[in-house]
This record gives C-alpha cells, structure tokens and sequence, in this order.
C-alpha cells in the first residue's frame, strides 16, 4: 500500500506536467499557427530520386520529397526532350515517395539528364552517369551476390585467421603490439567508414536527417555492443580473449556490410570493375580483419577449428547480406545508417582492446604500441588504395 | 529547386483577368479573348482524340519513346482557365476600330490592357506572365499602310510597362523609359498614335528593364502592316516563336512553342487546304537563345524577310531568324495529309516548339 502510494507520489507530478504540455501544443497547433504570417518566400520543392531503374525504352525514377512543401510533378524532360511518362499524377506530400515511368529510348554508356519540371514551373534535376539496363533481382542475381560477398568477406577474413599459429608464439610484448596493429587497423577502417557514410547521407537529401544518421547509427551500435559485452562478461572480471575476438568478429561484420552495400550498389548501376583487382584488392584488405579477430586469442589454450570458422563468418558473410542489400534497395540514407552502425561497432572494439594493449605499469603509448598502431594505420590506407570499390 | 517570387500570389487567373477587364475597361480585345476561351471549352479536353475521319485516328499517335517528344499521354492544358485558345490565335487578326478623317485617310484605334495572368503553359505547370489582352503571344493588330494608328494602353498590371512598336515613327512615340511618356505605371494609360509605314510584318513589346524579363513573361506580339495594293488573297497564318524560363535564371527556356502552349498542334493540327496559297506571318520573339528557326516538312517556301518586299528573297523549307526577326511564308501544299513543322534547332523541337499542318482536299 505504501508502495503504491509513494509510486503516486512520484509520479502524478509528471503526468500533470505530461498533460499541460499536450494542451498548451494543442493549442499552439490550433490557434498559435494563425498569430504567424504566411512565408514570404516561395514554396520549397525538393525532390530526392532514390532509386534509378532502367529497362529497355524506360526509366523509372523513385523519388521522395525531402522539401517542406508538397510538390506536384507536372512534366519531365530528358535531354532536353520532353517525354510521355506514369506516375506522380497527385501531388507529392513531405517524405512520400512516387514512382515515375519514363518512356524514353535510352542507350546503354551514355549519360542522361532527367529535369522534372513541377507545377510551379522549378525544375528538379538528376543525372544517370552511365545508362546500364538495371540487373534482376533473380537467382543468377543472387548467386553473384553471395559469390562477390564470400569473395571479398569470408576469404580474407578467414585467410588473416591462419596467422594464429604464428602469432602464438610471438609473446607477451609481441601481442601487446598485434593488439595496437589491431587497433591501428580498426581506426582506419571507422574513419574510413564514418567518410563514406558522411559523403553518401549527403546525396540523400536529408529528409531522415542525412549526416546526423551516420551518427545515429554508430551511437546506437557502440551501445548495443557496450551492453552484449557486459552481458558476455557477467560474473568474470579477467579479459576473456575468445569474448574479444568474438566481439571484433561482430564490429568487423558490421563494417563489412557497409562493404558489401556499396559493392552491390556499384554493381547495380553498372559501376562495378568485376574481376581479379577487385577480388585480390579486397582480400588483402580484408586479410588485416582476419589478423584483427585472432590477436586476442594468443594466449588463450588452441581454439577449434569449428569456432574460428564460426568467428570468420560472423565477420564475413555480413559482406554477402550488403551486397544483396545495396544491389536491390539502393536507399541511400539506409546504406549510411548501415555505415554508421559499422563505425560504432568498431568504436566499441577498439574500447575494448585498449586495456590489453597497456603495459604491467598501465601505460599505453610506448614506441613499440605507437609503432603498431601506426603500422596498422599504414597498412589499411595502403590496402585500401588496392580496392576500387 | 524554387522559383523567384510570384507578383501574383493567388491563382485564379479567369476571375482576375474578368477584374481587371471589367468596369470600365470593356477591353474589346480582352473580352473577344475571353468570348474565345468560354467558346472553345469543349474542345479544349479532347486535344488527343483524332481530328476528323480523314487522318483516321493518327493524330494522336504523335509522340512518345522512339515516336518522339511529348508531354504525358492524355495531358492537355485548360485553355478555357487560360483564357486563350493556339488554334484560335492562328487566323485571330485585330484591325481596331477604324474611322475616315478629314483628309480621306483612316484612323484605326485599339486599346490594349497588360495584364498579370497565370497561366498553364504545359500541362500541370503554371506561370506567372504579364500579358498584352491576357493572352500570350498579346492580340495581332493589323494595319493597312498609310492609316494613323492610335494604341490607347492601358496599364492592369501590378508592373510598370509600355508598349514599343517596330515600324518608323516618332521618337515620343517609340514606346521606351525616359522618352516621351515613358513608363507607364500601373493603373495609368497612354495613347501611341504613329502613321502605319513601313508596309511589313513587324512586332511589337514591352520595353521596360529588365527587358529580357518583361519580354519573356510574355509581353510581345504581332504588328502586321499590309500593304496598299494588298497582298495575293490566301489563308493567313500568325505564327509567334518563343519561350517560358519557368526557372527565371535567365539561361534559357525550359518550354519552346507557337503562339502560347507548346506541342499544341501536334494534339491540333494546323488545318489547311491542297492547293491553297497559306501565308504564314512568321515572328521570333525567343528570348535568352539567340536563335530561332522554322522548317516545314514535305514542302519547299517562298521567304520574304520582314515582309516589306513584295518579292520573295529565296525558297527554301528552312529559315533562321533572331531575336525580333520575322518574315513572311507564303506556301501551298501539293499532297494531302499531315506535314511537320518545327525549330530545325531540335532541341527546342523536343521541348515544345513543333507542329502539324494537316492537308486535306
């Protein structure tokens, strides 16, 4: 009874206060809106083409209005032509989206330009680089899919792990280097991602809060990690190594499928050089994610050889799941959430390997530390310069 | 993407058009204008159903992927909203109202109203034009050589304006700021009165700064003045090129057309007859591009420049004029059925500026 009188107390304040501030925007929104005038401007039509997709004699646009005003598509030209098309009939509110069909006789490699004239005679514009006919979700599709991603994800990061037996014998100062190799590697491949994600949230538009979703998605990852780590650890105090590298396994898988989306997404506009520098690009930049996942394990007693394959995958084959992704929905504001999800994760790890890389006096920075970060800094940028993806 | 400032926040072009015409101002012109619009409004949705039996329903088939330019299938404008009607502009000749002097030689007097319209110049898009009589390209008024004419304008617009006539007159007449009256504010009048000469084809325009804008929002056209002795009889055509910078960044124009609504005739086709001499009065009022062009399909022209020889100069099915140039076509057609028109500059082609004659016995 006490209880739930004090529970009252507690709370009957906050659900007056809850109250008054429903009224008073009740009525901010009924009567607040008049006490303002108009805007004097004109009205703000922003339209956004999410996805391209072109198939013999049409193209067809997905866009969204990022603006704040409704737009109304009235006529469209491509290459200065104006041409017969569907879609868009009513007006477009704020963030709908509407699907446009372009009769047009588009010709494969040639760059077109898509002007959307609205009723209000503004023109919105979007440039094709290159015309490809827009590939199939089918299972030819699929299957290249999930080849690209074990090529450029499961392989290396399973070739990197055969460092293990080497690495075992290296010794307690030796680690403590691999480990700053390690987070010199990660660094690298955050910031990396933090820029890709950046550079992509700003063609979206920012009508889901472009930039600020990178962000979004790496707070929400490094938390996410924080909390399956406590929950990993309960009831031991001591670094456990497999936990760690099963924790680098998970932020590396989550930066690979930033990865695999942008594979896909290159491939689905015709983008993508396929073919051995690709494939070897990436699989001796993503060979340094494999010597990542393994450093934390070299003093612990041998593991299986069925939990490093299940280490290898859990940060690989995310790779297939992008490219699948980003081969399909092309969303740009999905792809760099997904990014920043990738530089959380990575974020978290690296707060975990930290610890380890201290000396018994707890120092951090000595130049054998500082050299391996470098190192690992140095050989993901220059690795990086291998992959055209 | 936006769009500078509208003058005319509201969008009720008609209803603004009849109050700024009304009272007072029983504009002729305005009014004939709006008899037009209410006249042609139900033919004014059907602008994609075949013409007549005799092209068998090919008339709508234009356009269209590989079938070339269009606007979205089965999208016409209001022209009855409009308040103007292209196939009526095409044989719509004003000759005023004409009185005989003292000295045997005719006065002939219109009145001419700017007006600020909305008008829909493409299916689904509105712009915001000043206008001559509401009407874009403003009303074509004819003349014979010799008469006085008396232009009283009259400024409805929320914009200062004139009225700046080619032709030979004096310099107080010549319709430009700082020069006889001047500019002409909004709410005043002024009456143009200039002898007719040189016997041509000419235009006519608004002449306030910024003068690419004023022009371009539509405040331009035709000023025929016939010759004495008259010219052979044939079936006359007005033909205005020009254009819409609906963005107003003042490079280029995202709509091309003939006499106020791009690719009109080809839902319309200009309809002509086998064998009949068609004279087509043929004007460039294209602003921001420096060139415009006409060629015709299936037929060669008699070209006179400025229309003020009575010998054509070449014949040709292709001629280039400038800014305010214009030249008369004098044409017949040997073979019935339906003969493009359009700007050999094809860009302009494909964003609006093409039609169709269609021949018929």
């Amino acid at each position: 009874m006490t209880t739930t009188s004090n529970t009252l107390r507690t709370w009957a304040p906050a659900l007056g206060v809850v109250a008054l501030i429903a009224l008073t925007l009740t009525a901010l929104a009924v009567l607040g809106g008049r006490t303002l005038p108009d805007r004097t401007g004109p009205p703000v039509e922003e339209l956004a083409v999410e996805r391209t997709h072109l198939t013999q004699g049409e193209i067809t646009l997905t866009v969204r209005n990022t603006g704040a005003d409704p737009v109304r598509v009235a006529q469209v030209f491509v290459n200065d032509a104006y041409v017969d098309f569907a879609g868009g009939d009513a007006a477009i509110d704020r963030l709908d989206t509407e699907t446009l069909r372009l009769n047009y006789p588009w010709q494969a490699e040639q760059p077109y330009h898509v002007s959307i004239l609205t009723a209000t005679g503004a023109v919105i514009e979007h440039e094709i680089d290159a015309a490809v006919t827009t590939p199939q979700a089918d299972g030819g599709f699929f299957a290249l899919m999930i080849l690209l991603g074990t090529y450029v994800g499961i392989i290396p990061v399973v070739l990197g792990m055969l460092f293990l037996p080497t690495l075992r014998r290296i010794g307690t100062r030796g680690v403590r280097v691999l480990l700053a190799v390690t987070v010199g590697l990660l660094a690298f491949l955050a910031i990396d991602a933090t820029l890709e994600g950046f550079e992509l949230a700003e063609k979206a538009g920012g009508a889901f809060g472009g930039t600020a979703l990178v962000v979004l998605g790496a707070l929400l990852a490094f938390l996410a990690l924080s909390a399956l780590d406590h929950r990993l650890s309960r009831g031991r105090t001591e670094k456990n190594g497999l936990r760690l590298a099963l924790l680098i396994s998970i932020g590396v898988g989550l930066h690979n499928l930033g990865e695999g989306l942008a594979i896909g997404a290159a491939y689905a506009v015709g983008e993508l050089a396929l073919g051995v520098t690709l494939v070897v690009g990436f699989a001796i930049h993503n060979t340094t994610e494999g010597l990542a996942i393994v450093s934390p394990l070299t003093q612990r007693r041998r593991p299986g050889i069925g939990t490093l394959l299940g280490l290898g995958v859990i940060a690989g084959a995310p790779a297939i799941l992008g490219a699948v992704i980003g081969g399909t929905v092309t969303n740009t504001e999905l792809s760099s959430f997904l990014l920043g999800i990738g530089v959380g994760a990575i974020a978290q790890v690296i707060v975990q390997l930290v610890p380890a890389v201290r000396d018994k006096a707890g120092r951090l920075l000595d130049p054998a530390t500082v050299g391996g970060a470098t190192a690992g800094l140095l050989a993901m940028y220059l690795t990086g310069l291998l992959v055209t993806a | 993407m936006t769009t500078p400032e509208s003058p005319e926040p509201e969008r009720t072009g008609p209803s603004r058009r009849r109050f700024l015409l009304g009272g007072a101002l029983a504009g002729t012109a305005g009014a004939a204008a709006l008899g037009i619009g209410g006249a042609l409004s139900a033919s004014a949705d059907g602008g994609r159903t075949p013409g007549g039996p005799g092209h068998g329903g090919h008339g709508s088939a234009h356009g269209g992927g590989v079938h070339g330019p269009m606007f979205r299938a089965g999208s016409t404008v209001d022209h009855e909203a409009n308040g103007f009607h292209p196939t009526e502009l095409l044989r719509d000749f004003d000759y005023g109202t004409t009185s005989r002097m003292a000295d045997g030689r005719i006065l002939r007097e219109w009145d001419v109203y700017a007006t600020d319209e909305e008008i829909e110049i493409a299916p689904g898009a509105t712009f915001p034009a000043w206008t001559f009589n509401s009407r874009v390209p403003g009303p074509t008024l004819r003349c014979t050589e010799g008469d006085l004419l008396r232009v009283r304008f009259h400024n409805g617009s929320e914009h200062p304006h004139t009225m700046h006539f080619h032709g030979i007159h004096p310099a107080e007449m010549d319709g430009i700021p700082g020069v006889g009256a001047g500019v002409i504010e909004p709410g005043a009048s002024t009456v143009y009165e200039f002898d007719a000469e040189p016997f041509g084809l000419h235009l006519y325009h608004c002449h306030v700064g910024p003068l690419a804008e004023h022009i371009a929002r539509g405040m331009y056209g035709t000023f025929i003045v016939d010759p004495k002795q008259g010219r052979a009889d044939a079936d006359e055509l007005v033909m205005v090129m020009h254009g819409y910078n609906t963005t107003f960044d003042g490079e280029g124009n995202q709509l091309y057309a003939v006499n106020g609504i791009p690719f009109h005739y080809m839902h319309e086709p200009v309809k002509v007859r086998r064998n009949e001499l068609v004279r087509i009065y043929l004007v460039n009022t294209l602003e921001f591009d420096p060139i415009n062009s006409f060629h015709l399909h299936g037929n060669f022209f008699e070209y006179y420049p400025t229309g003020t020889r009575l010998e054509p100069t070449e014949f040709t099915d292709t001629i280039v004029q400038g800014q305010g140039q214009r030249g008369i076509c004098e044409v017949r057609f040997k073979h019935p059925g339906q003969y493009m028109f359009h700007a050999h500059k094809t860009e302009f082609a494909e964003l609006g500026w093409m039609g169709m004659f269609e021949v018929t016995e």
